[in-house]
């Protein structure tokens, strides 16, 4: 009998005013019994509209009817039928866009859960299960995927239960991309990614760290040293910056260098550790995605009394899921919303404030969304000692200035086909933020997936 | 891990280290940089490539026991090992088509700018090199820059070496006494890379500067290495390390080294207090 209840089984949470002041995850997980409840609000429906939704096509009634069963081992291989990763992604993919946002139940109250019981099976598993590692059978064939990010480990995965002998060139110290570097401990606890790291390690993956390709190896050289093909999965990791006055001055971060201090270099240990990162008592983000949320609650997290998110479109037009957006609030978060930045202001060469202009919202954009126009003699200083630049990345030029032959956009995108993921270059694929601009983990992973699967084809047909 | 296959010492503060990085070695050109971390809870910082041995598979790294990292870096021994080394990172200098060069080094820039003379050398440039230090005891590879350099010219701040002043003073006179340079290479402090092109721009000679901001990847991703080069924001990682001098503006790239420095300070003493990271000079 399906549970009716309209609203999603709550999952326990630390406490805002605690968990605003540490970096431990946030959200706690169900137990089996609220993973249970929650599972039976699956109505198991004919036209399963979730697994639509998902990049990866996750089977997900399947995978919920095994929790809802007490399965859990069984509901967790279910999921890695199809997806890699499942302990990340119950945690950061955007459900409510995706698979969630299609489920029947959301049509009348709130759907099922699904993110929250991908994550408890995900986790049941990791504490309570052994690991069954079988090694593929090699098939003699070698691919490299350039790039340790979600698109390459979900390529990586896939290509070698598939018997390809897989090697990952990352270029820094450590592989997971974005899932080290941006997303904070407390969203995405660093233990959980290094752990399916190494699960892919345990199928044989080999992860080369340190390798910057284009500069030690290039893609060429790579193919010339016997690899059958290559998956580039470099992300888009160049921060924009929004060139107006100041941004020079000390105190002004992108945000990859701010979350990658405190992420990948741990700065929220220093002095512990060695990397130092400096928060104003009040500090500006600017942005309103997952990036710019992440930035402002660790910002928060350092200490900072008051942590303005700076954003030029009302909260409607926000690209950040709802749960990070609800979070941010709750842990005292401000929303400066419909508010430009105009000119960051110095003083001794330090950030002393930003000056903003209200904006209200016109007509609608190319993007969809209206367009936010200035408010005349609206100007105005926020006080602040660090502002944050959230507004996006593009993809980083390395493998492009240095491959000949590799088609791309004006903006730097690699152009791969959309199916396939093919390139312009015989034997290269690409896919992930590196073809689209900064999107998210889970697509990264489904075009991983399918360049996987393409892959395969073409050096089958070779 | 790389290996630290030779050590040694070239005045009390400036150690230099052969590094076992075959690929690297492979690749690496003058004017590029490697980043390194030594432990797991350590830093990544940037180091130019003072030279390398493409046979042998190695990379030199010179370096002064200034930060922690640093004086860390300085207390590790031949056989000891690097957890990450990272490279050859950043654009390769641009030294063909030159007949003339001056080729400066202030203190430590001398490391940085020896394989630039040494590869003009090569190239068939006639090479004046001009290096500065604040006295005698601090002079290094004095040796190593002659054996490529046509003219040599050692100063020091104190005179203590018998030649007192700037090596601005040292390119102003020589520039007055009639060499041709069609390019000046300066490599060292801000404030000397920002006198020097005073000078050279007097004379409308081009003038390249290397610039070693603060940086975590080394990569272009995280865009703190940001210098305003003729007003725009280029990152020194990938856009650089070398620069139009007359176009870089010094005075918000000294500003900027000033970002992390009393937490440097926070972090040299916390690992004194915990006894580690040797040294407690700093």
């Amino acid at each position: 009998m399906a549970n009716m209840c309209p609203t999603k089984t709550p999952m326990p949470e630390q406490a805002p005013t605690v968990r605003n002041k540490n970096f431990k995850e946030v959200a706690l997980g169900y137990t089996p019994d609220q993973a249970i409840e929650e599972a039976k609000r699956c109505l198991n429906c004919k036209n399963k509209p979730c697994v639509s939704g998902c990049p990866v096509n996750v089977k997900i009634p399947d995978f919920l009817a095994f929790i809802a069963e007490g399965e859990f081992e069984k509901a967790y291989l279910k999921i890695t039928e199809t997806n890699a990763l499942p302990a990340i992604c119950g945690r950061v993919c955007p459900q409510e866009n995706q698979c969630e946002g299609k489920c029947v139940r959301g049509l009348k109250g709130e759907s099922v859960a699904i993110g929250r019981l991908e994550r408890f099976a995900a986790d049941y598993y990791r504490e309570n299960c052994i690991a069954k590692t079988n090694k593929p059978t090699s098939n003699g064939k070698k691919v490299a995927v350039i790039g340790g990010g979600p698109a390459s480990l979900s390529c990586a995965g896939d290509l070698a239960k598939k018997g390809y002998s897989v090697t990952i060139f990352e270029a820094f110290h450590t592989a997971g991309g974005v899932l080290m570097y941006g997303i904070p401990e407390f969203r995405l606890p660093k233990d959980i990614v290094c752990k399916e790291i190494d699960n892919l390690r345990n199928i044989g993956v080999d992860i080369q760290t340190n390798m910057v390709i284009g500069k030690i190896l290039s893609v060429d050289e790579i193919l010339e040293s016997g690899y059958d093909a290559v998956f580039i999965g470099t992300g888009a990791g160049l921060p924009k910056f929004m060139g107006i006055d100041g941004e020079a001055l000390n105190g002004v971060y992108s945000a990859n260098e701010f979350l990658t201090r405190i992420n990948l270099m741990k700065a929220y240990k220093f002095p512990e550790t060695d990397t130092p990162v400096k928060v104003g008592k009040n500090v500006a983000v600017i942005g309103g995605g997952n990036v710019a949320m992440d930035a402002a609650r660790c910002a928060k997290r350092l200490g900072a009394e008051n942590v303005y998110i700076v954003y030029r479109r009302s909260e409607d037009e926000m690209p950040a899921r709802n749960e990070e957006i609800h979070h941010a609030k709750e842990e005292e978060i401000v929303f400066k919303t419909l508010t430009n930045p105009t000119r960051i202001i110095g003083e001794d060469g330090w950030v002393k404030g930003l000056e903003c202009v209200d904006m209200e919202l016109g007509e609608h954009d190319a993007s969809g969304r209206r367009r936010p126009v200035e408010k005349k003699d609206s100007q105005h200083i926020i006080d602040v000692q660090t502002v944050i630049m959230a507004i996006g990345q593009s993809p980083n030029p390395l493998i492009k200035s240095t491959t000949d032959g590799l088609a791309t956009q004006p903006w730097g995108g690699i152009i791969a086909d959309e199916q396939t993921c093919a390139t312009s270059k015989e034997g290269v694929y690409a896919g992930g933020d590196t073809v689209t601009g900064a999107a998210t983990v889970i697509l990264a992973m489904g075009a991983g997936k399918k360049a996987a699967a393409a892959i395969d084809e073409y050096i089958k047909n070779k | 891990m790389f290996k630290i296959l030779k050590k040694r010492a070239l005045n009390e503060q400036v150690k230099l280290l052969e590094i076992e990085a075959p690929l690297i070695a492979k690749k690496a050109e003058p004017g590029q940089f490697i980043i390194l971390r030594i432990n797991e809870d350590g830093e990544r910082i940037p180091l130019t490539i003072a030279d390398f041995d493409r046979e042998r598979g190695t990379v030199t790294i010179i370096f002064q026991e200034v930060g922690m990292t640093t004086k860390l870096l300085g207390t590790l021994n031949e056989g000891d090992a690097l957890l990450d080394f990272v490279g050859p990172l950043g654009v390769a200098s641009h030294l063909e088509g030159y007949k003339k060069v001056a080729v400066i080094g202030g203190g430590l820039g001398t490391a940085i700018a020896y394989p630039q003379a040494k590869k003009l050398h090569s190239l068939g440039a006639e090479v004046d090199s001009i290096i500065g230090f604040r006295n005698k005891d601090l002079i290094i590879l004095e040796d190593e820059v002659k054996a490529v350099s046509t003219n040599t010219f050692v100063t020091t701040d104190d005179g203590s070496n018998g030649c007192k002043g700037f090596v601005s003073d040292v390119l102003k006179s020589n520039i007055e006494a009639g060499a041709n340079y069609d390019l000046v290479i300066a490599i060292g402090p801000l404030i000397m890379m920002k006198v020097v092109c005073d000078v050279t721009k007097q004379y409308g000679i081009k003038t390249i500067v290397s610039m070693n901001p603060v940086m975590i990847d080394g990569t272009g991703m995280c865009g703190g290495c940001r210098v305003l080069v003729g007003g725009e924001t280029k990152f020194a990682c990938v856009d650089g390390p070398d620069f139009d001098g007359h176009l870089v503006d010094f005075d918000s790239a000294m500003n900027r080294q000033k970002m992390f420095k009393s937490e440097e300070a926070q972090s040299s003493e916390h690992k004194c207090r915990i006894g580690l990271g040797g040294k407690c000079n700093g």
